[in-house]
Protein backbone atom coordinates (compact mmCIF):
# COMPACT_ATOMS: atom_id res chain seq x y z
CA UNK A 1 0.00 0.00 0.00
CA UNK A 2 1.32 3.46 -0.82
CA UNK A 3 2.16 5.60 2.17
CA UNK A 4 0.61 9.02 1.58
CA UNK A 5 1.18 10.62 5.00
CA UNK A 6 4.38 10.39 6.99
CA UNK A 7 6.60 12.28 9.35
CA UNK A 8 8.52 14.97 7.53
CA UNK A 9 12.37 14.84 7.54
CA UNK A 10 12.67 18.21 9.30
CA UNK A 11 10.90 16.81 12.37
CA UNK A 12 12.51 14.21 14.65
CA UNK A 13 10.43 11.17 15.58
CA UNK A 14 9.99 12.17 19.21
CA UNK A 15 7.11 12.81 21.59
CA UNK A 16 6.99 16.51 22.53
CA UNK A 17 6.92 17.85 26.08
CA UNK A 18 3.92 20.05 25.35
CA UNK A 19 0.63 19.76 27.30
CA UNK A 20 -2.33 17.92 25.72
CA UNK A 21 -4.11 20.27 23.33
CA UNK A 22 -1.22 22.76 23.08
CA UNK A 23 -0.75 24.35 19.66
CA UNK A 24 3.06 24.27 19.64
CA UNK A 25 3.29 20.70 18.33
CA UNK A 26 1.09 21.55 15.34
CA UNK A 27 2.98 24.81 14.69
CA UNK A 28 6.36 23.03 14.88
CA UNK A 29 5.13 20.50 12.36
CA UNK A 30 3.83 23.18 9.99
CA UNK A 31 7.23 24.89 10.02
CA UNK A 32 8.95 21.54 9.37
CA UNK A 33 6.58 20.69 6.52
CA UNK A 34 7.19 24.06 4.86
CA UNK A 35 10.98 23.71 5.24
CA UNK A 36 10.75 20.31 3.54
CA UNK A 37 8.30 21.47 0.86
CA UNK A 38 10.74 24.23 -0.11
CA UNK A 39 13.69 21.83 0.17
CA UNK A 40 15.67 24.21 2.40
CA UNK A 41 16.34 22.00 5.45
CA UNK A 42 20.10 22.02 4.90
CA UNK A 43 20.31 25.80 4.77
CA UNK A 44 17.71 26.68 7.37
CA UNK A 45 18.71 28.23 10.70
CA UNK A 46 15.97 28.54 13.31
CA UNK A 47 16.05 30.81 16.34
CA UNK A 48 14.15 29.44 19.33
CA UNK A 49 12.65 31.73 21.97
CA UNK A 50 12.54 31.68 25.74
CA UNK A 51 9.19 30.23 26.69
CA UNK A 52 7.52 26.84 26.26
CA UNK A 53 9.13 26.44 22.83
CA UNK A 54 12.71 27.02 24.05
CA UNK A 55 13.63 23.43 23.17
CA UNK A 56 12.04 23.54 19.70
CA UNK A 57 15.52 22.54 18.47
CA UNK A 58 15.01 19.16 20.15
CA UNK A 59 12.23 18.51 17.61
CA UNK A 60 13.53 20.22 14.46
CA UNK A 61 16.13 18.50 12.36
CA UNK A 62 18.10 21.57 11.24
CA UNK A 63 20.54 24.12 12.71
CA UNK A 64 19.11 26.22 15.55
CA UNK A 65 20.15 28.83 18.05
CA UNK A 66 18.61 29.79 21.33
CA UNK A 67 18.14 33.48 22.00
CA UNK A 68 17.73 35.33 25.28
CA UNK A 69 14.14 36.25 26.14
CA UNK A 70 12.91 38.76 23.56
CA UNK A 71 16.17 38.94 21.61
CA UNK A 72 15.45 36.38 18.89
CA UNK A 73 15.16 39.03 16.17
CA UNK A 74 18.47 40.66 17.13
CA UNK A 75 20.15 37.24 16.97
CA UNK A 76 18.40 36.37 13.69
CA UNK A 77 19.28 39.75 12.17
CA UNK A 78 22.99 39.08 12.63
CA UNK A 79 22.82 35.46 11.44
CA UNK A 80 21.04 36.49 8.24
CA UNK A 81 23.33 39.47 7.63
CA UNK A 82 26.50 37.39 7.87
CA UNK A 83 24.96 34.36 6.11
CA UNK A 84 22.52 35.79 3.55
CA UNK A 85 22.58 32.50 1.64
CA UNK A 86 20.87 30.75 4.58
CA UNK A 87 17.16 30.82 5.42
CA UNK A 88 16.70 32.25 8.91
CA UNK A 89 13.50 32.32 10.94
CA UNK A 90 12.47 33.05 14.51
CA UNK A 91 9.77 31.25 16.45
CA UNK A 92 8.51 33.42 19.29
CA UNK A 93 5.66 33.63 21.76
CA UNK A 94 3.61 36.69 22.65
CA UNK A 95 5.61 37.55 25.78
CA UNK A 96 8.87 37.16 23.90
CA UNK A 97 7.92 39.08 20.75
CA UNK A 98 5.43 41.64 22.05
CA UNK A 99 6.55 42.43 25.63
CA UNK A 100 10.21 41.95 26.52
CA UNK A 101 11.30 41.92 22.86
CA UNK A 102 9.08 44.69 21.48
CA UNK A 103 12.08 46.88 20.74
CA UNK A 104 13.99 44.17 18.85
CA UNK A 105 10.79 43.23 16.98
CA UNK A 106 9.94 46.75 15.84
CA UNK A 107 13.47 47.63 14.78
CA UNK A 108 14.16 44.38 12.91
CA UNK A 109 10.88 44.95 11.07
CA UNK A 110 11.68 48.60 10.46
CA UNK A 111 15.07 47.74 8.99
CA UNK A 112 13.23 45.37 6.71
CA UNK A 113 15.45 42.46 7.72
CA UNK A 114 14.96 39.61 5.26
CA UNK A 115 13.61 37.20 7.89
CA UNK A 116 10.56 35.03 8.53
CA UNK A 117 8.88 35.29 11.92
CA UNK A 118 6.55 32.68 13.37
CA UNK A 119 4.65 34.41 16.16
CA UNK A 120 2.66 32.16 18.50
CA UNK A 121 -0.11 34.12 20.21
CA UNK A 122 -1.80 32.14 22.98
CA UNK A 123 -2.68 35.17 25.10
CA UNK A 124 -0.79 33.92 28.13
CA UNK A 125 2.70 33.17 29.51
CA UNK A 126 2.72 29.38 29.41
CA UNK A 127 6.14 28.34 30.65
CA UNK A 128 6.09 30.42 33.82
CA UNK A 129 2.61 29.48 34.98
CA UNK A 130 -0.04 31.37 33.05
CA UNK A 131 0.62 35.04 33.75
CA UNK A 132 -0.87 38.06 31.97
CA UNK A 133 0.60 38.46 28.49
CA UNK A 134 0.57 41.56 26.28
CA UNK A 135 -2.07 39.77 24.18
CA UNK A 136 -4.28 38.60 27.09
CA UNK A 137 -7.90 39.51 26.34
CA UNK A 138 -9.86 41.99 28.47
CA UNK A 139 -11.57 40.00 31.21
CA UNK A 140 -9.32 36.97 30.72
CA UNK A 141 -8.21 35.50 34.04
CA UNK A 142 -4.53 34.75 34.50
CA UNK A 143 -2.34 34.06 37.53
CA UNK A 144 -1.36 37.76 37.63
CA UNK A 145 -4.82 39.11 36.75
CA UNK A 146 -7.01 36.84 38.85
CA UNK A 147 -10.11 39.01 38.42
CA UNK A 148 -9.51 39.17 34.68
CA UNK A 149 -7.55 41.68 32.57
CA UNK A 150 -8.83 45.14 33.39
CA UNK A 151 -8.00 47.95 30.98
CA UNK A 152 -7.12 50.58 33.58
CA UNK A 153 -4.77 48.29 35.49
CA UNK A 154 -3.28 46.25 32.64
CA UNK A 155 -3.95 48.11 29.41
CA UNK A 156 -5.41 46.54 26.30
CA UNK A 157 -4.48 43.43 24.31
CA UNK A 158 -1.55 44.53 22.15
CA UNK A 159 -2.07 44.19 18.42
CA UNK A 160 1.57 44.03 17.49
CA UNK A 161 0.88 42.66 14.00
CA UNK A 162 -1.27 45.67 13.09
CA UNK A 163 1.41 47.97 14.54
CA UNK A 164 4.16 46.32 12.49
CA UNK A 165 2.05 46.54 9.33
CA UNK A 166 2.53 50.34 9.44
CA UNK A 167 6.28 49.99 8.85
CA UNK A 168 7.56 50.35 5.29
CA UNK A 169 10.23 47.67 5.86
CA UNK A 170 7.57 45.01 6.41
CA UNK A 171 6.56 42.99 3.38
CA UNK A 172 4.00 40.51 4.66
CA UNK A 173 1.89 39.98 7.78
CA UNK A 174 -0.93 37.49 8.17
CA UNK A 175 -2.87 36.28 11.19
CA UNK A 176 -3.94 32.65 11.15
CA UNK A 177 -5.37 30.20 13.68
CA UNK A 178 -5.04 26.55 14.63
CA UNK A 179 -8.69 26.11 15.71
CA UNK A 180 -9.72 23.70 12.93
CA UNK A 181 -8.16 21.58 10.18
CA UNK A 182 -9.06 24.13 7.51
CA UNK A 183 -7.42 26.93 9.50
CA UNK A 184 -4.35 24.76 10.06
CA UNK A 185 -4.03 24.37 6.30
CA UNK A 186 -4.35 28.13 5.86
CA UNK A 187 -1.69 28.60 8.55
CA UNK A 188 0.66 26.37 6.60
CA UNK A 189 0.07 28.40 3.44
CA UNK A 190 0.90 31.60 5.33
CA UNK A 191 4.09 30.11 6.79
CA UNK A 192 5.12 28.99 3.32
CA UNK A 193 4.50 32.50 2.02
CA UNK A 194 6.70 33.95 4.75
CA UNK A 195 9.57 31.60 3.82
CA UNK A 196 9.12 32.17 0.09
CA UNK A 197 9.29 35.92 0.66
CA UNK A 198 12.68 35.46 2.28
CA UNK A 199 13.88 33.21 -0.54
CA UNK A 200 12.83 35.99 -2.93
CA UNK A 201 14.59 38.66 -0.80
CA UNK A 202 11.37 40.58 -0.16
CA UNK A 203 12.06 41.58 3.44
CA UNK A 204 10.37 41.09 6.78
CA UNK A 205 7.50 38.60 6.96
CA UNK A 206 5.51 37.63 10.03
CA UNK A 207 2.80 35.04 10.59
CA UNK A 208 0.81 35.44 13.80
CA UNK A 209 -0.67 32.11 14.84
CA UNK A 210 -3.55 32.03 17.34
CA UNK A 211 -2.75 28.92 19.33
CA UNK A 212 -4.33 27.18 22.30
CA UNK A 213 -3.06 26.85 25.86
CA UNK A 214 -5.67 24.60 27.55
CA UNK A 215 -3.62 24.33 30.75
CA UNK A 216 -3.60 28.05 31.50
CA UNK A 217 -6.92 28.85 29.92
CA UNK A 218 -8.53 26.33 32.30
CA UNK A 219 -10.31 24.67 29.36
CA UNK A 220 -10.28 21.26 27.75
CA UNK A 221 -8.43 20.95 24.40
CA UNK A 222 -11.77 20.96 22.53
CA UNK A 223 -13.09 23.94 24.51
CA UNK A 224 -9.84 25.76 23.81
CA UNK A 225 -10.32 25.47 20.07
CA UNK A 226 -13.88 26.76 20.48
CA UNK A 227 -12.55 29.66 22.55
CA UNK A 228 -10.05 30.62 19.85
CA UNK A 229 -12.86 30.66 17.27
CA UNK A 230 -15.59 32.29 19.35
CA UNK A 231 -13.64 34.71 21.56
CA UNK A 232 -10.03 35.20 20.58
CA UNK A 233 -10.63 35.67 16.85
CA UNK A 234 -13.05 38.52 17.63
CA UNK A 235 -10.22 40.47 19.25
CA UNK A 236 -7.60 39.23 16.79
CA UNK A 237 -9.34 38.89 13.41
CA UNK A 238 -7.81 36.44 10.96
CA UNK A 239 -6.52 37.29 7.53
CA UNK A 240 -3.87 39.18 5.64
CA UNK A 241 -2.89 42.33 7.52
CA UNK A 242 -0.25 43.42 5.00
CA UNK B 1 47.56 47.58 3.88
CA UNK B 2 50.72 49.68 4.09
CA UNK B 3 53.12 49.20 6.92
CA UNK B 4 53.24 52.68 8.39
CA UNK B 5 52.84 54.75 11.49
CA UNK B 6 49.66 56.77 11.77
CA UNK B 7 48.31 59.16 14.39
CA UNK B 8 45.08 57.68 15.66
CA UNK B 9 42.89 57.60 18.80
CA UNK B 10 42.58 54.54 21.00
CA UNK B 11 38.98 54.03 19.94
CA UNK B 12 39.94 54.11 16.26
CA UNK B 13 42.97 51.87 16.85
CA UNK B 14 40.73 49.23 18.42
CA UNK B 15 38.37 49.38 15.44
CA UNK B 16 41.24 49.18 12.95
CA UNK B 17 42.82 46.31 14.88
CA UNK B 18 39.51 44.44 14.85
CA UNK B 19 39.06 44.82 11.10
CA UNK B 20 42.60 43.55 10.44
CA UNK B 21 41.97 40.65 12.84
CA UNK B 22 39.11 39.47 10.66
CA UNK B 23 36.19 40.98 12.57
CA UNK B 24 33.36 40.84 10.04
CA UNK B 25 30.44 41.92 12.17
CA UNK B 26 30.13 44.96 14.39
CA UNK B 27 27.01 46.22 16.17
CA UNK B 28 27.02 49.14 18.56
CA UNK B 29 25.01 51.93 20.10
CA UNK B 30 26.32 55.46 20.67
CA UNK B 31 27.71 56.37 24.08
CA UNK B 32 30.53 58.70 25.14
CA UNK B 33 33.53 58.23 25.38
CA UNK B 34 33.65 55.46 22.72
CA UNK B 35 31.83 57.18 19.84
CA UNK B 36 34.94 57.34 17.62
CA UNK B 37 34.92 53.54 17.56
CA UNK B 38 31.39 53.13 16.23
CA UNK B 39 31.97 55.98 13.75
CA UNK B 40 35.17 54.33 12.48
CA UNK B 41 33.35 51.02 12.13
CA UNK B 42 30.46 52.61 10.23
CA UNK B 43 32.95 54.09 7.78
CA UNK B 44 35.28 51.13 7.29
CA UNK B 45 33.46 47.92 8.21
CA UNK B 46 31.10 47.86 5.20
CA UNK B 47 34.13 47.21 2.95
CA UNK B 48 34.82 43.98 4.85
CA UNK B 49 31.62 42.86 6.57
CA UNK B 50 28.49 44.02 8.35
CA UNK B 51 28.00 47.19 10.40
CA UNK B 52 24.75 47.74 12.28
CA UNK B 53 23.87 50.65 14.54
CA UNK B 54 21.57 48.73 16.85
CA UNK B 55 18.43 50.02 18.56
CA UNK B 56 19.93 49.36 21.99
CA UNK B 57 22.91 47.82 23.76
CA UNK B 58 20.77 44.75 24.36
CA UNK B 59 20.15 44.36 20.65
CA UNK B 60 23.82 45.04 19.83
CA UNK B 61 25.20 42.33 22.11
CA UNK B 62 22.55 39.85 20.97
CA UNK B 63 23.46 40.60 17.36
CA UNK B 64 27.05 39.80 18.27
CA UNK B 65 25.75 36.53 19.77
CA UNK B 66 24.01 35.76 16.46
CA UNK B 67 26.99 36.61 14.26
CA UNK B 68 29.30 34.58 16.51
CA UNK B 69 26.85 31.65 16.44
CA UNK B 70 27.01 31.81 12.64
CA UNK B 71 30.80 31.51 12.84
CA UNK B 72 31.96 35.07 12.14
CA UNK B 73 34.36 37.12 14.20
CA UNK B 74 32.13 39.68 15.88
CA UNK B 75 32.55 42.68 18.16
CA UNK B 76 30.61 45.34 20.01
CA UNK B 77 31.78 48.33 22.02
CA UNK B 78 30.33 50.63 24.61
CA UNK B 79 31.07 52.49 27.81
CA UNK B 80 30.13 51.64 31.39
CA UNK B 81 26.32 52.18 31.51
CA UNK B 82 26.02 50.51 28.11
CA UNK B 83 28.17 47.59 29.26
CA UNK B 84 25.77 47.05 32.17
CA UNK B 85 23.00 46.65 29.58
CA UNK B 86 25.10 44.18 27.63
CA UNK B 87 25.62 41.89 30.61
CA UNK B 88 22.56 39.78 29.73
CA UNK B 89 24.00 38.95 26.32
CA UNK B 90 27.54 38.47 27.64
CA UNK B 91 26.27 35.83 30.07
CA UNK B 92 24.49 34.02 27.21
CA UNK B 93 27.62 34.25 25.03
CA UNK B 94 29.68 32.74 27.86
CA UNK B 95 27.06 30.03 28.48
CA UNK B 96 26.78 29.13 24.79
CA UNK B 97 30.61 29.03 24.46
CA UNK B 98 30.70 31.63 21.71
CA UNK B 99 33.78 33.68 20.82
CA UNK B 100 33.20 37.44 20.81
CA UNK B 101 35.02 40.66 21.61
CA UNK B 102 33.46 43.35 23.79
CA UNK B 103 35.10 46.74 24.27
CA UNK B 104 34.44 48.80 27.40
CA UNK B 105 35.87 52.33 27.33
CA UNK B 106 35.07 53.09 30.96
CA UNK B 107 33.53 56.29 32.28
CA UNK B 108 32.44 57.38 35.74
CA UNK B 109 29.64 55.61 37.58
CA UNK B 110 27.48 54.44 39.27
CA UNK B 111 24.31 55.27 37.37
CA UNK B 112 24.70 57.73 34.56
CA UNK B 113 27.85 58.94 36.34
CA UNK B 114 29.74 61.26 34.06
CA UNK B 115 31.80 61.04 30.90
CA UNK B 116 35.19 61.37 32.58
CA UNK B 117 37.63 58.46 32.40
CA UNK B 118 37.45 55.88 35.18
CA UNK B 119 38.38 52.31 36.04
CA UNK B 120 35.35 51.53 38.17
CA UNK B 121 34.09 48.58 36.13
CA UNK B 122 36.97 46.34 37.20
CA UNK B 123 34.82 44.14 39.42
CA UNK B 124 32.11 43.85 36.74
CA UNK B 125 34.68 42.88 34.09
CA UNK B 126 36.79 40.45 36.10
CA UNK B 127 34.00 38.72 38.02
CA UNK B 128 31.90 37.81 34.99
CA UNK B 129 29.49 40.73 35.19
CA UNK B 130 26.20 38.99 34.46
CA UNK B 131 24.42 36.04 36.06
CA UNK B 132 26.04 32.64 36.39
CA UNK B 133 29.50 31.18 37.05
CA UNK B 134 31.60 32.47 34.19
CA UNK B 135 34.56 34.61 33.28
CA UNK B 136 35.70 36.73 30.38
CA UNK B 137 39.30 37.13 29.39
CA UNK B 138 39.90 40.80 30.22
CA UNK B 139 42.75 42.71 28.56
CA UNK B 140 43.72 46.24 29.61
CA UNK B 141 45.84 48.16 27.11
CA UNK B 142 48.10 50.94 28.39
CA UNK B 143 48.70 52.75 25.10
CA UNK B 144 47.03 53.28 21.75
CA UNK B 145 49.55 50.91 20.15
CA UNK B 146 48.76 48.25 22.72
CA UNK B 147 45.02 48.79 22.22
CA UNK B 148 45.56 48.05 18.53
CA UNK B 149 47.74 44.99 19.21
CA UNK B 150 45.63 43.50 22.01
CA UNK B 151 42.43 43.83 20.00
CA UNK B 152 43.93 41.56 17.37
CA UNK B 153 45.12 39.08 19.99
CA UNK B 154 41.69 39.12 21.64
CA UNK B 155 40.01 37.67 18.54
CA UNK B 156 42.49 34.78 18.49
CA UNK B 157 41.96 34.12 22.20
CA UNK B 158 38.17 34.27 21.79
CA UNK B 159 38.30 31.66 19.02
CA UNK B 160 40.90 29.48 20.72
CA UNK B 161 39.00 29.19 24.00
CA UNK B 162 35.44 29.86 22.73
CA UNK B 163 35.09 32.65 25.27
CA UNK B 164 34.06 36.31 25.27
CA UNK B 165 37.06 38.63 25.56
CA UNK B 166 36.78 42.15 26.92
CA UNK B 167 39.09 45.03 26.05
CA UNK B 168 38.94 47.24 29.13
CA UNK B 169 40.15 50.79 28.60
CA UNK B 170 39.19 54.17 29.97
CA UNK B 171 38.08 57.42 28.38
CA UNK B 172 41.63 58.78 28.23
CA UNK B 173 42.91 55.74 26.32
CA UNK B 174 39.86 55.80 24.04
CA UNK B 175 40.18 59.42 23.02
CA UNK B 176 43.91 60.07 23.27
CA UNK B 177 45.77 60.10 19.92
CA UNK B 178 49.17 58.44 19.58
CA UNK B 179 51.29 57.17 16.70
CA UNK B 180 50.56 53.52 15.96
CA UNK B 181 52.63 51.14 13.88
CA UNK B 182 50.12 49.29 11.73
CA UNK B 183 50.83 45.70 10.83
CA UNK B 184 50.42 44.21 7.36
CA UNK B 185 48.16 41.49 8.69
CA UNK B 186 44.69 41.33 7.24
CA UNK B 187 42.66 38.23 7.97
CA UNK B 188 40.08 37.89 5.24
CA UNK B 189 38.16 34.69 5.90
CA UNK B 190 36.87 33.36 9.19
CA UNK B 191 38.32 30.07 10.34
CA UNK B 192 36.16 26.96 10.08
CA UNK B 193 34.19 26.30 13.24
CA UNK B 194 32.60 22.90 13.38
CA UNK B 195 29.98 23.99 15.92
CA UNK B 196 28.82 27.08 13.98
CA UNK B 197 25.37 27.50 12.47
CA UNK B 198 25.86 27.35 8.73
CA UNK B 199 23.01 25.06 7.65
CA UNK B 200 23.25 21.31 8.25
CA UNK B 201 24.32 20.27 4.75
CA UNK B 202 26.35 17.06 5.03
CA UNK B 203 26.25 16.91 8.80
CA UNK B 204 23.96 16.63 11.81
CA UNK B 205 22.30 19.86 12.96
CA UNK B 206 24.30 22.19 15.22
CA UNK B 207 22.58 23.78 18.21
CA UNK B 208 23.87 26.92 19.96
CA UNK B 209 22.40 27.08 23.45
CA UNK B 210 22.98 27.76 27.12
CA UNK B 211 19.89 25.96 28.47
CA UNK B 212 20.52 22.61 30.18
CA UNK B 213 17.37 21.41 31.89
CA UNK B 214 18.13 17.73 32.44
CA UNK B 215 19.32 16.93 35.95
CA UNK B 216 23.09 17.22 36.14
CA UNK B 217 23.47 18.62 32.62
CA UNK B 218 24.09 22.22 33.66
CA UNK B 219 26.64 21.21 36.28
CA UNK B 220 28.42 19.20 33.61
CA UNK B 221 28.40 22.19 31.24
CA UNK B 222 29.62 24.53 33.99
CA UNK B 223 32.46 22.17 34.89
CA UNK B 224 33.53 22.28 31.25
CA UNK B 225 33.68 26.06 31.53
CA UNK B 226 35.71 25.77 34.73
CA UNK B 227 38.23 23.43 33.09
CA UNK B 228 38.57 25.92 30.24
CA UNK B 229 39.18 28.72 32.77
CA UNK B 230 41.84 26.63 34.51
CA UNK B 231 43.79 26.31 31.24
CA UNK B 232 43.41 30.03 30.57
CA UNK B 233 44.64 30.86 34.08
CA UNK B 234 47.78 28.81 33.43
CA UNK B 235 48.51 29.99 29.91
CA UNK B 236 47.19 33.48 29.36
CA UNK B 237 48.65 35.70 32.09
CA UNK B 238 49.93 38.95 30.61
CA UNK B 239 51.79 41.70 32.42
CA UNK B 240 54.60 44.22 32.23
CA UNK B 241 57.05 44.67 35.09
CA UNK B 242 59.80 47.20 35.83
CA UNK B 243 62.63 47.18 38.41
CA UNK B 244 61.26 44.25 40.42
CA UNK B 245 64.73 42.97 41.32
CA UNK B 246 65.69 45.89 43.56
CA UNK B 247 62.30 47.45 44.34
CA UNK B 248 61.34 48.13 47.94
CA UNK B 249 57.99 49.54 46.89
CA UNK B 250 56.13 48.16 43.90
CA UNK B 251 53.37 50.16 42.28
CA UNK B 252 50.54 48.06 40.83
CA UNK B 253 48.44 49.82 38.22
CA UNK B 254 46.87 49.09 34.84
CA UNK B 255 45.87 51.01 31.74
CA UNK B 256 46.16 54.79 31.82
CA UNK B 257 46.88 54.67 35.55
CA UNK B 258 50.04 52.67 34.89
CA UNK B 259 51.37 55.41 32.61
CA UNK B 260 51.05 57.99 35.34
CA UNK B 261 52.66 55.51 37.73
CA UNK B 262 55.59 55.11 35.29
CA UNK B 263 56.18 58.88 35.24
CA UNK B 264 56.16 58.90 39.04
CA UNK B 265 58.58 55.95 39.13
CA UNK B 266 61.00 57.66 36.81
CA UNK B 267 61.08 60.75 39.06
CA UNK B 268 61.39 58.62 42.19
CA UNK B 269 64.24 56.53 40.79
CA UNK B 270 66.07 59.65 39.60
CA UNK B 271 65.97 60.69 43.25
CA UNK B 272 67.51 57.32 44.21
CA UNK B 273 64.37 55.55 45.44
CA UNK B 274 63.99 51.86 44.69
CA UNK B 275 60.52 51.72 43.22
CA UNK B 276 59.16 49.19 40.72
CA UNK B 277 56.01 48.52 38.75
CA UNK B 278 53.70 45.63 38.02
CA UNK B 279 51.25 46.43 35.25
CA UNK B 280 48.68 43.67 34.81
CA UNK B 281 47.69 43.50 31.14
CA UNK B 282 45.35 40.55 31.58
CA UNK B 283 43.04 41.53 34.44
CA UNK B 284 41.42 38.11 34.17
CA UNK B 285 43.32 35.91 34.51
CA UNK B 286 45.01 38.16 37.07
CA UNK B 287 48.80 37.72 36.73
CA UNK B 288 50.32 35.67 39.56
CA UNK B 289 53.93 35.30 38.37
CA UNK B 290 55.24 38.86 38.89
CA UNK B 291 54.13 38.83 42.54
CA UNK B 292 56.24 35.76 43.30
CA UNK B 293 59.26 37.72 44.62
CA UNK B 294 62.19 36.71 46.81
CA UNK B 295 62.18 39.97 48.73
CA UNK B 296 59.60 39.28 51.43
CA UNK B 297 59.74 42.84 52.78
CA UNK B 298 58.56 44.47 49.59
CA UNK B 299 55.55 46.76 49.93
CA UNK B 300 52.88 47.11 47.29
CA UNK B 301 51.01 50.27 46.41
CA UNK B 302 47.92 49.66 44.30
CA UNK B 303 46.82 52.72 42.32
CA UNK B 304 43.46 52.89 40.59
CA UNK B 305 40.96 55.26 39.06
CA UNK B 306 38.46 53.49 41.33
CA UNK B 307 38.13 52.82 45.04
CA UNK B 308 39.92 49.57 45.69
CA UNK B 309 38.79 47.03 43.13
CA UNK B 310 42.02 45.60 41.69
CA UNK B 311 43.29 45.99 45.26
CA UNK B 312 41.32 42.84 46.14
CA UNK B 313 43.08 40.79 43.47
CA UNK B 314 46.49 42.01 44.62
CA UNK B 315 45.63 41.06 48.22
CA UNK B 316 44.35 37.65 47.10
CA UNK B 317 47.58 37.13 45.16
CA UNK B 318 50.16 38.22 47.76
CA UNK B 319 48.31 37.00 50.87
CA UNK B 320 48.22 38.44 54.36
CA UNK B 321 51.98 38.53 54.97
CA UNK B 322 52.67 41.43 52.60
CA UNK B 323 51.93 45.07 53.12
CA UNK B 324 49.48 46.32 50.48
CA UNK B 325 48.65 50.04 50.44
CA UNK B 326 46.13 51.80 48.26
CA UNK B 327 45.74 55.08 46.42
CA UNK B 328 42.64 55.66 44.36
CA UNK B 329 40.33 58.34 43.03
CA UNK B 330 37.18 58.02 41.00
CA UNK B 331 34.28 59.99 39.55
CA UNK B 332 36.58 61.91 37.24
CA UNK B 333 39.49 62.21 39.66
CA UNK B 334 42.79 60.69 38.57
CA UNK B 335 45.68 60.16 41.03
CA UNK B 336 48.51 62.39 39.82
CA UNK B 337 52.31 62.03 40.00
CA UNK B 338 52.63 64.18 43.13
CA UNK B 339 50.03 62.16 45.00
CA UNK B 340 51.79 58.93 44.02
CA UNK B 341 55.24 60.26 44.99
CA UNK B 342 53.96 61.49 48.37
CA UNK B 343 52.37 58.13 49.08
CA UNK B 344 55.52 56.23 48.08
CA UNK B 345 57.69 58.47 50.25
CA UNK B 346 55.50 57.57 53.23
CA UNK B 347 56.13 53.89 52.52
CA UNK B 348 59.89 54.03 51.86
Amino acid sequence: MEKIFKRCPSLYDLPTHYCPGCGHGVAHRLVAEVVDALDIREKTIGVAPVGCAVVAYDYWNFDCSEAAHGRALAVATAIKRVRPQNIVFTYQGDGDLAAIGTNETIHAANRGENLSVIFINNAVYGMTGGQLAPTTLLGQKTSTSIEGREKRAHGFPLKISEMLALLPGVCYIERVSLESPIEVLKAKRAIKQAFENQINNLGFSLVEILSSCPTYWGLSPKESLDWIREVMQKEFPLGRIK
Amino acid sequence: MLKKKILISGNEAIAQGAIQAGCRFYAGYPITPQNELIAYMSKHMPKYGVFIQAESELAAINMVYGAAAAGERAMTSSSSPGISLKQEGISYIAGARLPAVIVNIMRGGPGLGNIAPAQSDYFQATRGGGHGDYHLIVLAPGSVQEAYDLTQISFDLADKYRIPVMILGDGILGQMMEPVQLSNKLIKASTYKKWALTGCQGRKPNIVKSFFLREGALEEANLKLQRNYEIIRKKEERFESLFLSDARVILVAYGTMARIAKSAISRLRNAGNKVGLIRPVSLWPFPQKPFNLKNKKVKYLVIEMSYGQMLEDVKLTVGDMRKVEFLGRSGGGVPNEEQIINKVNQLL
